[in-house]
């Protein structure tokens, strides 16, 4: 069988070879953790705490907001100190609740479940909603909301998204290796709720350890299935994804359960089976420190609200000078101003890279020459360089007209570009303008 | 917050290619040529060649300095249109006008229209037709030490045969650059590996025009004809190097197969009807103007999105239009 993939895309530097080969170490962290009460899609949580109660680990300290939204649990022992507004990674100030850590880490007790089988869906539903799972590769949609489509038999794939096709990120590469068992699982727990489906692991062939460890664990499972991709970014776009294994493409309007699939990623996936057969709450998460100016990159198991820099700390600092840290990869990450911001359910790695790294990104620009490379590698099949022309100009209705909308922002064109136009970021401007504008009529 | 780094929207990665790396790219492919030119038609090719440079890249500078532009002479592009100007001439043109025509290309076509991408129309190829009318006896004088007269587009014409072996390497009359078939060919293998280019413009371009020349060229399938037609003037300068010019071409895939079809087929009709031997300049440079509406009627639809055609739209229209009568 032929490679899957995509028509489009870009071949960046890799730069997973840096922390691939380091195993998860669990980071207890020391200093004070953050909790930002809106680090999902959706309403914000509501904090069910006040200042000076004391709380445990796996202890709700925050409940939805709504239907769209997703609670959240303490991830250290301690008391709280404050419910205010911190910066967070965007730059943006969010209402928080800070915590300050015992260095105990008393856990509360989880009420496990030994036989998943005895659960009905709705039972399986609402377990993934109370443990606060949401889509940990960066969007943060709420997971329940996404297992509850309204016609669960014409759901024919779930997508367990293993491409990870940003550069230099390697938490999932060491999830698939180190917790293959508990990912199956996840994928059990959800094949579960959609009869009709089939269970599909898609994984790009520059992982072929973790190809091997999953066809192995998947040989008796009638209903699974484990598919190479190319590798190739954005492979892990969802949209792209989705075409590679069905063939099916979807555009902005539509949901992927329109196309029948679900796609979720290998650190959710992990975190429903620890929510639906463990009983825990999405406390802890992987997270990749790397970057050539970082001493030791390495893979952490850490306590989500700790600050990014207590995270670099325990990588041994930095070894030089960083030109850019970037919360995330390096394709659709975001540039930190400081390291005191807290980690999120969704940061997935902190980058960072040196002058030599970012060089061709701070080049001089120059005239766009229409060379088309935008074109050739925009995985929605745009004109970037026209778009980014009207966006120049304020040409809203062109830009509508010329499919702005379905750009899925993941920086293709910017990266191609020879005359290293900022083409994504002002595509990435507009768009958000256009859907300001609907959204007010 | 202690320190402060240096932030910036996402991508924070970029690919090695720049703008002057592509124009080296060019200069490079056009060596071949451009070496062979000079063997074949002495010292006056090269100094034709140098000319042209100087006066390209001079002209931008001095442009740039009147209007208080940043100077943009560093990204090349200057170098790439006064080579394919030079590659444009035949050797035995005075050197002043040659100079004259570098100023036209950069002042007149390029910079008074905004400078690098924003031209409509090719800079070398606008210059080359405006001396083409300044200097008519000039331009198409291609005698010169063993050349006697004709290229062999005009000898075809006149009803003579030429040898197709001369035509390959390069030993006939014409402009400095235009003659060797096999050294234009290897400049394009090298722009197609690199990836500066793609086939799709050059191709469709010569298979609309071997199409046209058949059907029209009064000659049928006639090889001799053929071959000296595709290889015997400019066309396989203006297809891989001039036609495949970004700016003057459209971004669209398909508006460039559409813009590899008009090429063809202006160059068929000014070679058989025109009173020319020669049409590939003017075929380029009209189908510049085309450029905007080729990449109008051809905006990809994105990926995923249901192309209605017009008619299934209509009848959807019309049969809500009855249901809406019948509810009333």
């Amino acid at each position: 069988m032929g490679l899957l993939t995509f028509k489009g895309g870009v071949h960046p530097v890799e730069g997973k070879e840096l922390s691939k080969d380091k195993p998860i170490t669990v980071l207890l962290p020391k200093g004070d953790l953050v909790y930002p009460l809106s680090q999902h899609i959706g309403a914000p949580a509501v904090p069910v705490v006040a200042v000076g109660d004391t709380v445990w680990k796996g202890q709700l300290i925050a409940e939805a907001g709504g239907f769209v939204s997703s609670p959240i649990y303490a991830s250290v022992s301690g008391k709280v100190k404050a419910i205010e507004a911190r910066r967070v990674a965007t730059g943006d100030m969010v209402n928080s609740i800070v915590i300050e850590n015992d260095g105990q880490y008393t856990e509360v007790e989880y009420e496990e479940v030994e036989d998943v089988t005895s659960l009905t869906p709705a039972e399986i539903i609402d377990r993934v909603k109370n443990a606060g799972v949401v889509g940990m590769g960066g969007a943060g949609f709420p997971t329940h909301v996404k297992l509850s489509p309204k016609e669960p038999d014409k759901i024919e794939y779930i997508i367990a998204n293993c491409a990870e096709c940003e550069p230099y990120l390697t938490s999932d590469y060491r999830e698939m290796l180190e917790n293959p068992a508990q990912l199956v699982g996840g994928m059990r727990i959800i094949l579960r709720l959609f009869p009709n489906a089939k269970g599909v692991f898609s994984v790009e062939n520059n992982k072929p350890e973790c190809i091997a460890k999953l066809k192995e664990l998947t040989e008796d499972e009638p209903r699974m299935e484990v598919v190479e991709l190319m590798t190739k970014y954005p492979q892990g776009g969802e949209r792209q994804l989705i075409y590679a294994v069905t063939g099916r493409a979807i555009n902005s309007k539509m949901l992927p359960a329109d196309a029948g699939c679900i796609v979720d990623n290998v650190e959710t996936m992990i975190a429903v089976y620890r929510a639906v057969r463990l009983g825990r709450p999405v406390t802890n998460r992987v997270f990749t420190v790397t970057g050539d100016a970082v001493t030791d990159p390495k893979n952490f198991y850490f306590s989500i609200g700790t600050s990014f820099q207590e995270l670099l700390d325990a990588a041994g600092g930095c070894k030089e000078q960083p030109e850019k840290m970037i919360a995330g990869g390096p394709m659709m990450g975001f540039a930190l101003y400081g390291l005191d911001v807290p980690t999120t359910k969704t940061t997935s790695a902190l980058l960072c890279m040196t002058k030599d790294e970012v060089r061709l990104a701070n080049e001089q620009m120059t005239a766009c020459i229409n060379c088309g490379r935008c074109v050739e590698v925009c995985p929605e099949t745009l004109i970037p360089s026209r778009l980014a022309k009207f966006s120049a100009i304020g040409d809203q209705e062109n830009f509508e007209k010329w499919h702005g909308l379905e750009c899925i922002e993941c920086g293709s064109c910017s990266f191609i570009c020879p005359a290293k136009r900022p083409l994504a970021q002002a595509i990435k401007t507009t768009k958000k303008q256009v859907l300001a504008a609907k959204r007010k009529k | 917050m202690s320190e402060l780094f240096h932030v910036s929207s996402a991508p924070h990665v970029r690919a090695k290619d720049t703008t002057e790396r592509i124009m080296l790219y060019v200069l490079l492919a056009l060596m071949p040529t451009t070496v062979f030119g000079i063997f074949n038609f002495g010292y006056r090719a090269l100094i034709l060649i140098l000319v042209t440079i100087a006066s390209c890249v001079v002209s931008e500078w001095v442009y740039d300095k009147i209007v208080h532009k940043k100077n943009t002479v560093g990204d090349l592009s200057a170098v790439v249109t006064g080579l394919l100007l030079a590659l444009n001439l035949p050797a035995t043109l005075p050197w002043w006008e040659a100079a004259i025509g570098g100023v036209f290309a950069i002042i007149v076509v390029k910079m008074l229209f905004g400078g690098l991408g924003q031209n409509f129309m090719n800079p070398a190829l606008g210059a080359r037709c405006f001396l083409l009318i300044a200097f008519a006896a000039d331009m198409t004088n291609y005698s010169i030490d063993s050349y006697t007269g004709a290229t062999p587009l005009a000898a075809i014409r006149a009803g003579e045969t030429v040898n197709a072996m001369d035509m390959l390497i390069g030993r006939t009359a014409g402009t400095i650059g235009e003659t060797s078939t096999l050294c234009i060919v290897l400049g394009a293998i090298i722009l197609i590996m690199l990836g500066v280019i793609t086939l799709r413009i050059p191709g469709t371009y010569i298979l609309t025009f071997v199409l046209f020349m058949a059907i029209f060229g009064g000659h049928g399938l006639d090889y001799q004809y053929l071959v000296a037609e595709l290889c015997g003037g400019g066309l396989m300068l203006g297809a891989f190097f001039m036609a495949t010019d970004y700016v003057t071409s459209p971004i669209t895939p398909r508006g460039q197969i559409l813009y590899g079809i008009c090429l063809g087929i202006l160059t068929g009709l000014f070679r058989v009807f025109g009173a020319n031997a020669e049409g590939v300049s003017f075929a380029i440079i009209l189908s510049n103007l085309l450029v905007p509406m080729l990449e109008k009627i051809t905006v990809p639809s994105a990926f995923g999105q249901v192309k209605e055609c017009k008619i299934t739209e209509q009848i959807k229209k019309i049969r809500k239009g009855k249901e809406d009568k019948k509810d009333e």
